[in-house]
């Protein structure tokens, strides 16, 4: 029995006497596509910073790092990052607990807040708290300035803190989602034996409760300490007008300054490598924090865990939660519709002020921006289906072919998750401007396609390979024995079985690759703005009200899109 | 001195999709102090429910629970005890032991919590330890260990308090059947040697019989009848009592001038005296092991199938249009197609018209 669970497929063809079938094309193929769409563009960088054209060059990247702005960028990045990591995690952490284990009322509004951030791009959030907490001229800060009687703004989210506290309610929301369901999951007889051995409730949850959730919590902490040191559209929309950057920041500045020449395009190269050094070290403190503590906490036998009573202090966390959820999920929401419709920006929110202008302005005058959404439109359904295609094929290969090097096949697909967008940007201008077999495809549509791929390729194997893995090899193996021919047994077996994964999968690269502005920023020309780009692009030149609006529009799109997803996924038999 | 009392205790639950549950229908009981006493029933009777009333877990919707005389639950003067100060030992059936702490800290938390000074606490783990044959394992993690041994660092952890009152939520199950055996004998051992009082859920009968000294058989959130095993076995007041605990023919028979014949054939009579009875239908219950089966004497049938098992050979014999399961001993054996007769013993009879309802009550439960 144990035969047919190691026995591979390319044992089989050669059982058959085929020494290039099916399989073997499929291999190759995934070889060839891994290097020109992954190693290539990491090789570029690393090549392009310690190669100046004719001899090995470490004096550049020595100056760059060292430059006072570049050293700065470092220290605000790894400052951001902490800072706001630690509070996402007390945060998230409190509501996984709340939500996972009280039994506080009105859970499933607070769930349906918590997927909200979720569909919201960062860059839009950080803009929508722009336009409340912007010195004199934020929403609120006037609001309370009119209220109170203040000479001065009371917030300014223009400052490290600013952006410090956007990152942090972006980003609780993933840590609460990590953990809540590690709660959920837990075996309640493991804090019960914790009552009956005479510990009352707040020592269970120091003593029992939360160590066990470690793991789960330190993955939440390192997804977001990550995602912080990598993310673009925060302190892009809030800090580069007051000179405050990090290191993404940093990056497309220096990319955007070089105007095409390439000793600048090299120097913003270094950064990158820098960047990556930063997320390599977080990296690998997740590897270490992970490997330290993987309990199995989780039992077979389904429970409803016990909901710890919070009897007086029900009511006031209740309100506590709405209130605090509702303004750091839903008024950013709020306020970006609010400006969408204003006449101008500035203008009291009264109903004279009123309007639906910049909708038809955006959508109906402004080829730029009609392009924009479908430039956005095109690269969501081609990187879509492309990732599709690919993550089906890498993760039959990976988990049925298993050929030599399947290992090193799976690293590199993996890899572009943890390579932020912009390292990731600077790495397809330099593969993809003529450097490699002459091929060009910088200012075009195609490089962020390119770019796209090689980012979002990780999502649709992650869910294809976990579909296909609990597809059992003597199912296919069976259709084989009825007389199928191996491409006959894959469409009509392995396929179907793995069809809602798939369906899925496809919206796990649509959706982010809608919102993107990270990668899209450094590859767009003049034809290629994407849905990001042409938000940023408006508000950068003053038109606040108009981005509003095509912000609006995003947010449209992509909520019937995952409202989709859910309708397509509601209810999905297991294989 | 009676340990644990409860009180009509009721507990109903409230669902979505089922509506109000009665999962707990108005339990007595009294154990007595160093008593080992067995809740047995099919899962989803409500034994589970009871045991965690008793530990603290779940309020109750009425009734009254005593522990050694002090009320730790009483609904009707919303008087509620948390678990952490009942005083219990509990041991589950998925071993619930802390995988994040070794054995020595596993089985000490107790008295760390009770703030027992650092030289006691060595003295007393370790000696929790020896009587769980654990000794020396104190520095390794639980994940390291088999699900025996598991289940032991949850034994010994529970005894670690000397408790008065041990609840133990089918901690067997989840052992293999060699195992769970050497495990019975130790609880006992552990009961003789710390003197607690035991309440042990399980769903295994031949368990239950092994180690209560009373024990109670309950379906459906209903107790159905409370003595020692062997009452319970000989004499079961019910029919789900006599089909759970041993294996049950069950036979359709009419009463006529004091006979018992098969329903629907007068043409010859059991060989047993008639109950005492106004109702003319009654169901015959009998074990297959006490069924005399020959080729002479008794009611006539034929046999239908042989089962040749290990210890005895079964029979299914038709009598009429019903079946009877018998076992006998290795000798005179019958083929399948050979006429036999067949004598009961211990008859035990049950009403046919309240078993016709009950069926129908379970049928529409089902649906």
């Amino acid at each position: 029995m144990s035969m047919s669970f190691t026995r591979k497929n390319s044992d089989l063809a050669r059982q058959d006497g085929k020494r290039f079938g099916l399989d073997q094309a499929m291999t190759a193929l995934c070889f060839l596509i891994m290097t020109t769409v992954v190693i290539l563009p990491v090789v570029m960088i690393i090549y392009n910073t310690f190669w100046d054209g004719t001899q090995i060059d470490l004096e550049m990247f020595r100056r760059v790092i060292f430059r006072e702005e570049n050293l700065a960028a470092m220290k605000n990045t790894v400052i951001i990052a902490v800072v706001s990591t630690i509070f996402a995690t007390i945060i998230g952490v409190f509501f996984a607990w709340l939500l996972g284990r009280s039994d506080i009322p009105m859970k499933g509004l607070m769930r349906w807040l918590f997927s909200i951030p979720f569909m919201i791009p960062p860059f839009l959030a950080a803009m929508a708290w722009d336009m409340m907490f912007s010195g004199r001229g934020g929403y609120v800060n006037r609001f309370l300035m009119d209220i109170f009687n203040l000479k001065n703004a009371p917030f300014n989210i223009n400052t490290i803190w600013g952006i410090i506290v956007i990152e942090v309610v972006y980003y609780f929301p993933f840590v609460y989602m990590q953990v809540v369901s590690a709660l959920e999951r837990m075996d309640p007889t493991l804090e019960e034996s914790a009552r009956i051995a005479g510990a009352r409730q707040w020592h269970v949850i120091r003593t029992i409760t939360l160590p066990l959730t470690i793991p789960a919590i330190s993955s939440g902490t390192l997804l977001v300490l990550i995602t912080s040191l990598s993310n673009y559209g925060i302190p892009r929309m809030v800090g580069s007008s007051k000179n405050i950057f990090t290191l993404p920041t940093k990056i497309v500045d220096l990319v955007n300054r070089a105007g095409g020449d390439f000793q600048g395009i090299r120097e913003a190269t270094a950064l990158s490598v820098v960047l990556v050094i930063v997320v390599s070290i977080a990296l690998f403190v997740q590897r270490k924090l992970l490997k330290a503590g993987r309990y199995d906490i989780i039992k077979g036998k389904s429970m409803r865990p016990t909901l710890i009573k919070l009897r007086a202090a029900k009511y006031p966390l209740l309100v506590f939660s709405l209130v605090f959820l509702m303004l750091v999920v839903l008024a950013p929401l709020v306020i970006i519709v609010l400006v969408s419709l204003l006449r101008a920006y500035g203008l009291p929110f009264a109903m004279e002020n009123f309007t639906f202008a910049n909708y038809t302005k955006i959508l109906v005058g402004n080829k730029s921006v009609t392009d924009s959404i479908k430039n956005s439109l095109f690269l969501g359904f081609s990187s879509g289906f492309i990732c599709l295609f690919l993550g089906v094929m890498l993760s039959y290969v990976i988990y049925k072919v298993k050929p030599r090097g399947s290992g090193l096949l799976e690293t590199l697909a993996v890899l572009p998750y943890s390579l932020p967008g912009t390292v990731m940007a600077i790495g397809c201008i330099l593969a993809w401007s003529g450097a490699v077999f002459g091929i060009t495809l910088y200012n075009s549509i195609w490089i962020i396609l390119v770019a796209y791929i090689a980012r979002y390729l990780s999502y649709t194997l992650k869910s294809c390979s976990a579909s296909l893995q609990q597809v059992h090899i003597s199912l296919e193996d069976a259709s084989r024995a009825c007389g199928a021919t191996h491409m006959e047994s894959l469409s009509d077996v392995t396929l179907p079985l793995i069809k809602p994964a798939m369906i899925s999968s496809f919206f796990l690269v649509f959706l982010p690759a809608m919102r993107e502005l990270t990668t899209s920023v450094l590859l767009y020309g003049p034809n290629s703005r994407t849905l990001g780009v042409a938000i940023q692009n408006l508000r950068d030149n003053g038109y606040m009200t108009q981005a509003a609006a095509l912000s609006v529009v995003a947010i449209v799109i992509i909520m019937v899109c995952n409202g989709v997803v859910k309708y397509i996924t509601r209810d999905r038999k297991g294989v | 001195m009676d340990q644990i009392v409860l009180k009509n205790v009721t507990k109903r639950f409230t669902t979505k999709t089922l509506g109000t549950v009665t999962a707990v229908d108005n339990f007595n009981l009294n154990v007595k102090e160093g008593e080992c006493f067995s809740f047995l029933g099919p899962s989803g009777c409500g034994k589970t429910t009871t045991l965690r009333m008793i530990a603290g877990f779940e309020d109750l919707s009425e009734g009254e629970i005593y522990l050694g005389g002090r009320p730790v639950s009483i609904r009707s003067k919303n008087l509620y005890v948390p678990p952490e100060e009942r005083g219990l030992g509990m041991v589950f059936q998925a071993f619930a032991v802390w995988p994040h702490m070794n054995i020595f800290d596993n089985v000490a938390y107790p008295l760390k919590v009770k703030k027992v000074p650092a030289a006691q606490i060595r003295e007393r783990v370790a000696k929790a330890l020896k009587h769980c044959s654990l000794d020396g394992m104190e520095k390794v993690f639980p994940s390291d260990l088999s699900g025996g041994q598991q289940q032991r660092i949850a034994l010994a952890r529970a005894i670690v308090t000397s408790p008065k009152v041990m609840l133990l939520d089918e901690p067997l199950s989840n052992l293999d059947p060699k195992l769970r055996e050497t495990m019975r004998f130790e609880i006992k051992k552990l009961q003789k040697e710390f003197n607690f009082t035991i309440i042990f859920v399980t769903h295994d009968q031949s368990e239950a019989m092994a180690l209560s000294d009373r024990m109670l058989v309950m379906d459906m959130g209903v107790v159905k009848q409370i003595g020692t095993p062997t009452e319970l076995y000989n004499n079961p007041t019910d029919k789900f009592v006599h089909s759970f605990l041993g294996q049950s023919n069950f036979t359709h028979v009419e009463l006529s001038g004091g006979r018992v014949y098969l329903k629907g054939d007068h043409s010859a009579p059991l060989g047993m005296d008639a109950p005492k009875t106004s109702e003319k239908e009654m169901l015959l219950a009998t074990r297959p092991n006490t069924i005399e089966i020959s080729r002479d004497e008794g009611i006539p049938g034929t046999v239908v199938k042989r089962v040749f098992l290990t210890d005895f050979t079964e029979y299914i014999v038709a009598l009429g249009d019903q079946t009877v399961r018998v076992q006998a001993p290795h000798r005179n054996m019958f083929r399948a197609g050979d006429p036999c007769y067949l004598r009961f013993a211990n008859p035990i009879w049950y009403s046919a018209q309240k078993d016709a309802s009950e069926q129908e009550r379970e049928r529409r439960t089902l649906v």
